[in-house]
């Protein structure tokens, strides 16, 4: 991945307007979170393939990041993101990674499935 | 019995950091080493550092580490269960139970390391060393093998006493540590700590201080 170009990022988003897309929506801050005393909770949620529509995406901030995906009836919306890749397969994968280069959040947009 | 020891752990590594020590041990005497992985670690969080694995590349990259990593250790045989990273306790118990079943039936283990239920700290340790206890189980009690279960839950000694086992890996410390740069998007961030002598130094609080010295197990005592 690269540090996140937001324009680069803003015209990908485009990309995705107003079609049927697979979106992997993530955070997370570890399974160990806890028991390393990192945290007195361990917190995370993720969705794979979730199929959504949205008619307006913006990437704003001044790093790390915020993405919101507006729908006809919600909104997707990440926070903390700090690094891009397009993938060989044209997918748009945003995270955010924390010091230690360990990722703390994902959104990643797909016209096809992700693999399970 | 002839001695075959069967791993079974649910992520690429899990082998490596909780019992690489004792699985050299065992090939280099000549012992051989089946290793059931149930998943490829695909939510896991480190992604090299610098960084060089994203989500979707990471369940590739570390199908890749786990192989390296188990030839460092000389396991035999890998077995992958395909599933998924952090969804083994919403699996169907049974039908995992029956898995591990014929894969112990096939291997006829003397031996099963796997994850301590309940004291393992993360859900899918829990959940598969549940499943494996729950196969080996279905056993006669003189058909079944021991198991060595492995446990690291902060308050364990508290609830299960002193380990049954505390095994001196300074021997393989090497090839245990081979391992842990096998997997490399995993262990970078922690390289440093081993490398610079923490985890020899006894007064050491660092978490890492016994991982290339001891490794602990507690024999599971069937009802
Ligand atoms: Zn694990």
């Amino acid at each position: 991945m690269n540090p996140l170009n937001k324009s680069i990022v803003q015209t990908e988003l485009d990309r995705f307007l107003n079609r049927e897309v697979y979106l992997h929506l993530e955070t997370t801050n570890g399974a160990y979170a806890v028991h390393r005393q990192e945290s007195n909770m361990t917190v995370g949620a993720y969705i794979r393939n979730g199929l959504i529509r949205f008619g307006r995406g913006i990437i704003t901030g001044a790093g790390p990041y915020r993405v919101g995906l507006k729908m006809e009836i919600g909104w997707v919306y990440a926070e903390g993101l700090t690094d891009y890749e397009i993938d060989p397969e044209g997918r748009l994968l945003l995270a955010g990674h924390d010091q230690e280069g360990r990722l703390a959040v994902a959104l990643e947009l797909s016209l096809s499935p992700f693999e399970l | 019995m002839k001695e075959h020891v069967l791993v079974v752990f649910p992520h690429p590594d899990d082998e490596t950091f909780g019992c690489g020590g004792t699985i050299a041990q065992f090939t280099k005497s000549g012992v051989p080493v089946t290793y059931v992985c149930g998943t490829l670690g695909q939510m896991g969080r480190n992604m090299g550092k610098p960084l060089f694995a994203n989500r979707e590349s990471l369940p590739i990259i570390r199908e890749v580490e786990l192989e390296i990593a188990c030839q460092a250790l000389g396991i035999q045989r890998l077995i992958q269960l395909g599933l998924r990273d952090k969804t083994i306790e919403f699996e169907d118990p049974e039908l995992l139970t029956d898995k591990l079943e014929q894969i112990i039936l096939e291997v006829k283990p003397s031996l099963v390391l796997t994850h301590y239920p309940g004291h393992a700290v993360h859900p899918d340790h829990n959940a598969l060393g549940d499943v494996t206890i729950r196969a080996v189980s279905r056993l006669s009690p003189q058909e079944r093998p021991t198991v060595y279960a492995h446990a690291f839950a902060r308050d364990c000694q508290d609830q299960l006493g002193k380990p049954d086992i505390i095994n001196d890996i300074t021997d393989v410390a090497e090839i245990k540590l081979a391992a842990i740069r096998a997997h490399r998007s995993q262990s970078q961030v922690i390289l440093p700590r081993l490398s610079n002598g923490q985890f020899k130094n006894p007064s050491s609080k660092n978490s890492y201080n016994h991982m290339l010295t001891r490794e602990s197990f507690w024999i599971y005592r069937f009802l």
